[in-house]
């Protein structure tokens, strides 16, 4: 289970085959991997958003999101966990969060992934700030799942 | 002491990133917010941690616990 913050653009496909290759080493022993990747649209509640800064709590974020990896495979028969989240400014189309997930076989994945993402967006310390055109905003709070 | 930490817009309200309180008493996390707020009204949708775990405003706090006030979260 691996937790990451950047403070600058990644990319998650490579990020996503980096940890497969190089840091998984259950080479044979997955037969499922499921990632979700969010990204950074150009509009929020009906207003053009230029850039967003992304605030953390240091410390916090790092334990809570383990403790959502460790929930997630405490729950689901699951191999490994990547979670990379960005900090500091985003522009739109650049990737907040890549949380990936492996397994022998895919409803543990799929499952766990989906807990996750959703874990951390209302337990994980992050705020969002947004550039207006010509003002700031915080985001209140994340669009409900359904 | 006790550490107290404001985020995101509470940070803007309060005016202040992070404060120190003296005390020999313990305090709930309501006290603290009193003590370290400066005058700002406790908002509706606060969230507290108190030493990096979510945390009540009643649970009671002590020297050298690290308290944190914060909106919503909003990542991922």
């Amino acid at each position: 289970m691996t937790v990451l913050l950047r403070e600058v653009g990644f990319d998650p496909c490579e990020e996503f085959s980096t940890y497969q290759n190089e840091v998984l080493g259950q080479r044979g022993k997955y037969g499922a991997a499921i990632s979700f990747v969010g990204t950074m649209r150009d509009f929020n509640e009906g207003h053009k958003v230029q850039a967003m800064t992304l605030e953390h709590y240091p410390g916090m974020t790092e334990k809570q999101l383990g403790q959502i990896c460790a929930e997630a495979e405490r729950q689901w028969e699951i191999l490994d966990a990547l979670i990379v989240h960005r900090v500091g400014m985003v522009k739109p189309n650049e990737p907040i969060v890549l949380v990936a997930v492996w397994s022998a076989h895919r409803a543990a994945a799929f499952d766990a992934c989906r807990f996750l993402i959703e874990a951390l967006k209302t337990r994980a310390p992050f705020w969002k700030k947004e550039q207006l055109h010509e003002t700031t905003r915080w985001v209140e709070h994340n669009t409900p799942v359904n | 002491m006790i550490k107290v930490l404001f985020f995101a817009s509470f940070r803007e309200r309060v005016g202040r990133a992070q404060g120190m309180i003296e005390t020999s008493e313990n305090l709930t996390v309501a006290e603290v917010w009193a003590r370290a707020a400066a005058g700002t009204p406790l908002p509706q949708n606060t969230l507290v941690a108190v030493n990096l775990e979510y945390a009540s405003l009643d649970q009671v706090v002590r020297n050298g616990d690290e308290v944190a006030f914060f909106p919503p979260v909003t990542g991922g």
